[in-house]
């Protein structure tokens, strides 16, 4: 089978994108999508022209480096899948596909579909942790956890930061992403010493790089490729204004 | 030469406790005026970087990733091993020593392993202390599995993420040491050389992949925790950029490459589809644990396996291992898949295939019961060939999927160059011949949180450094002969891509030095490797310049450093004339086992550079065993 791609070509974050036409050699409905990507790009690469730049790495679903937009969908079509994850059969022969990188302010571009995401790594430095040195530790059944809040920790904690959620929001809002964070720790009790600290750091940083606000649209969670559910922004909503609360300034009474 | 492992004096359980005090320490007001170079941000890396920002020393970190997060520790599956023996099954830290030493089939250095076995309890507590999400019991107390072969349940997981939960608690810690200004981290920088100076590593050369620039970065050592080579065989279960540059080009400074022949191949993977393929995939190999591995009796049986009566199977690795069955070791269950599948037995297309069956587990323990366990793994099953496994066995083919070799490094995890440090599977140390599974997380965090804040200390305040800056001539010289190299590939402007260059190497590479070796196939090998790497230098097209982003750059630089390597690979499996663990010489067997050499090969190898297509010297380091004694592997 073969399709015909129309791929978002761009120097740098100031550079002028435009889309450019190719045209996929004959490929098995068995390669995957990025397999197919790697054709084009050996093909062109032996032509000596310029490769189409694009991000991957594990291609199984758990690094998080790929990701695009192919005809107006984060990662594709596929449901719970990265881009990695793709397989042609999933395509049809002839079929025209679009693809894009991640559009949001918070994420420039680098080149072509590759874009900066280290938005993502700053929100993490500013509280997404729990504050234990090397050595530290208690022994580990020292603190036990009630499986269900481990299980529902885990959910959270399979965010692999791949970014589709801030590219599939029309505020390009980075909010699953936080709560998936936020909610993993929060629901630890390893996790709550820090619990008010943490959310408000990992909001105000989230808000200082340009990302947009949620208006409760949902597309995020649709384009997850980890299904990451947006219970999580209400837990994060409800952990942000609990921690607001406790943050008021301790009044100080007044001495004689 | 003869190398020494440095490994302290006494009795093996009081090795490490004792090294550990007779270390100099770095007076905890002087340790930020010493900086640490760590290379690589998986397990290793990241455990390091960050251990060594709270100690006080300033950090410099980098990784090729765009974030440190998207480390290959990301992709382990299965677990991590530990002996804390919570399941009251008889577990111990001399158990698991034992258990590595032995399955390392007696080429791994013993003090090295019981330090891991006994380090291996604290990286729990610590990860568990990190939010580590680890699978629990409903009581509230962490889960265990069996897992790899081991016969107890020592494993910690995560469902099927176990290395993402690990190494994101990991990154966690490094996020935490970035943001109290510890650790400075230079993400998208890869390390392109080595800086020696009188002696010492001092330093190193990056390529920023965004922008190209090139940049120095001095301090008073090195650590690189770099990880495997497995992509030299190009399909591999590893991620797609993993490369040998790192540990490669420091060999190429003289640091010495141990046992570069040993590769584990892990048996259970999904099998290639087509030329087009760029990975394979790994099934996590707990599905041994329910799933019967069998192929058809006779040669060339085209029947569905639904067709293929219960006494026209062959279990067998029931039949061969009855008392480790399903669960014996990676290299012996792929050893036997291979054998099969070379007498024509095996099933799926192009004959490269054994099924892995769920049919007897699905009747004991119901559909619903095996869903919970591996559902997600099914899924990928189905998502990559489009078959259902609840209806038809799994079709699994060993594949390539860690390397026990890397650069040669002592007890206290350095290198023969002074200062140069290697970590995590970057290094040869712990696995000898063949790694269990569960062993390479456990041994990443193990060097990465609790031996090297200790050891690097020891260098630290125990050696004289003279004072030098990026300014070093041997700066100059290094970042000279990177851009060099640069410029020569960006030259050549030839026909063929880079991938299709690194395809053939691959295919050579399994098909000759892969699950099984001899001596004539290896010594083809040794002829058409050269061949291989002239042609790269004349016909490859590397598209673009060096000064932008240039992914083709990249991996033209990898690919090349692997047409090197390759050789000394090739060269080691050629010289180690025994069978042992992962490296399989088909002229050292008995009745189908590896058949070990202790009289002459009860040592590690370490290679010593001399110019390309040279070969290289040849160091040894004896291995004793006193602790575990010599046996015959036997999982029967
Ligand atoms: C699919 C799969 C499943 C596995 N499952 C298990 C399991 O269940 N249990 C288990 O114990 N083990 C498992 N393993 C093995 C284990 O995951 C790895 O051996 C281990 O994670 C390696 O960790 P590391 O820190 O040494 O290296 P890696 O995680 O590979 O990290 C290497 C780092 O070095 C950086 N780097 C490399 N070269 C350069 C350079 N030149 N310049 C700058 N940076 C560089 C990279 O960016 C990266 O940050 C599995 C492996 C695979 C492939
Ligand atoms: S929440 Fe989902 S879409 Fe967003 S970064 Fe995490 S895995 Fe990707
Ligand atoms: S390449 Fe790793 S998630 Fe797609």
């Amino acid at each position: 089978m073969k399709v015909t791609l129309k791929v978002w070509k761009q120097n740098g974050k100031n550079g002028q994108g435009e889309l450019k036409s190719y045209e996929s050699p004959d490929v098995s409905p068995d390669c995957s999508f990025l397999e197919m990507l790697d054709l084009v790009n050996n093909d062109l690469e032996s032509k000596n022209q310029e490769p189409i730049g694009f991000d991957s790495d594990c291609r199984e679903g758990i690094c998080g480096t790929c990701g695009m937009v192919i005809n107006g969908v984060a990662h594709g079509p596929g449901h719970g899948t990265a881009t990695c994850q793709l397989y042609m059969r999933q395509f049809k022969d002839g079929d025209v596909l679009t693809l894009e990188p991640w559009r949001a302010t918070a994420f420039p571009v680098i080149k072509d579909l590759v874009v900066d995401r280290s938005a993502f790594d700053r929100i993490i430095q500013a509280g997404g942790y729990i504050s234990v040195g090397t050595g530290a530790a208690p022994d580990g059944n020292a603190i036990p956890v009630p499986k269900e809040n481990a299980d529902l920790a885990m959910d959270a904690a399979a965010c692999i930061g791949c970014g589709a959620c801030v590219a599939s929001c029309k505020n390009a809002s980075a909010m699953l992403f936080v709560s998936a964070k936020v909610s993993h720790l929060a629901l630890l009790p390893q996790g709550e010493p820090e619990r008010e600290r943490r959310v408000i750091a990992m909001v105000e940083q989230m808000d200082k790089e340009g990302f947009g606000a949620c208006t409760n649209e949902g597309e995020c969670e649709a384009a997850c490729p980890k299904q990451i559910s947006i219970s999580n922004i209400a837990r994060l909503n409800r952990e942000y204004w609990r921690a607001k609360l406790l943050e008021q300034p301790v009044r100080v009474e007044k001495g004689g | 030469m003869i190398l020494d492992g440095k490994v302290p004096a006494g009795p093996i359980e009081k090795k490490w406790e004792e090294h550990r005090f007779n270390l100099k320490l770095v007076n905890p007001a002087n340790k930020r005026k010493h900086t640490v170079i760590v290379v690589g941000t998986g397990l290793a890396g990241a455990s390091a970087s960050a251990s060594l920002a709270e100690l006080g020393y300033n950090v410099l970190t980098f990784c090729f990733h765009d974030s440190p997060r998207r480390a290959h520790s990301i992709a382990a599956q299965g677990g991590i091993n530990a002996a804390k023996n919570y399941q009251n099954d008889g577990d111990s830290v001399h158990r698991l020593f034992y258990d590595t030493v032995k399955g390392g089939d007696f080429r791994a250095r013993e003090a090295n392993v019981h330090r891991l076995a006994e380090v291996s309890v604290n990286i729990i507590d610590q990860c568990v202390a990190q939010g580590v999400p680890f699978a629990r019991e409903y009581g509230g107390v962490l889960a265990n599995r069996s897992f790899g072969g081991a016969q107890v349940s020592r494993t910690f997981y995560a469902r099927g993420q176990t290395g993402q939960q690990l190494l994101i608690g990991a990154y966690q810690a490094l996020s935490r040491a970035v943001s109290s200004g510890k650790v400075k981290l230079h993400t998208k920088h890869e390390m392109l050389d080595l800086v020696i100076i009188n002696g010492q590593a001092r330093g190193i050369i990056t390529r920023d992949l965004d922008t190209g620039k090139i940049e120095r970065f001095a301090a008073d050592a090195v650590c690189l925790a770099t990880g495997g080579y497995s992509t030299v065989f190009f399909l591999s279960t590893n991620a797609k950029n993993c490369n040998v540059t790192a540990t490669y080009r420091a060999y190429k400074r003289g640091a010495y490459f141990a046992n570069p022949c040993y590769t584990q191949i892990h048996p259970t993977c999904i099998p290639q589809s087509g030329d087009h393929q760029s990975k394979l995939t790994l099934m996590s190999e707990s599905l041994r644990n329910d799933g019967r591995v069998w192929v058809p009796n006779k040669v060339g049986d085209k029947r569905g396996p639904h067709e293929i009566p219960d006494n026209e199977r062959d279990y067998y690795l029931e039949r061969k291992y009855p008392s480790f069955g399903n669960l014996a070791p990676r290299d012996i269950s792929s050893r036997a898949a291979k054998e099969l599948c070379d007498a024509g037995k095996g099933v799926g297309p192009g004959g490269f295939g054994v099924y892995l069956d769920f049919r007897d587990a699905i009747k004991r323990d119901g559909r619903s019961t095996i869903e919970a366990k591996y559902g997600n793994l099914f899924s990928i099953y189905h998502e990559i060939t489009g078959e259902d496994a609840y209806q038809v066995p799994m079709r699994i083919y060993p594949a390539p999927h860690y390397t026990m070799g890397g650069l040669w490094v002592d007890y206290n995890l350095m290198s023969n160059i002074p200062g140069l440090f290697v970590l995590g599977e970057a290094n040869f140390s712990d696995h000898g011949a063949n790694r269990l599974g569960a062993s390479a997380l456990m041994q990443g965090l193990a060097d990465g949180y609790f031996i090297i804040p200790y050891t690097i200390g020891g260098y630290i305040a125990g050696t004289k450094r003279e004072t030098v800056d990026t300014q070093h001539a041997a700066f100059a010289d290094a970042e000279k002969s990177v851009t060099g190299q640069m410029e020569k590939l960006i030259a050549v402007r030839g026909k063929r891509s880079v991938d299709d260059f690194h395809r053939q190497l691959g295919k050579l590479m399994w098909n000759k030095c892969g699950m099984g070796r001899t001596a004539t196939g290896l010594q083809e090998l040794l002829k058409e490797i050269p061949k291989i790497r002239d042609e790269f230098w004349t016909n490859v097209n590397v598209t673009g310049s060096a000064g932008t982003f240039n992914q083709t750059l990249e991996r033209a630089g990898r690919v090349a450093d692997y047409l090197e390597f390759a050789e000394m690979m090739a060269l080691d499996a050629l010289e180690r004339n025994e069978s042992c663990g992962g490296h399989f010489r088909e002229e050292f067997q008995e009745e189908g086992e590896a058949k070990r050499d202790d009289e002459k090969f009860r040592h590690v190898t370490a290679w010593e550079y001399k110019g390309v297509g040279e070969k290289p010297a040849q160091h040894i380091e004896p291995l004793e065993f006193e602790n575990v004694k010599l046996a015959v592997r036997s999982y029967k």
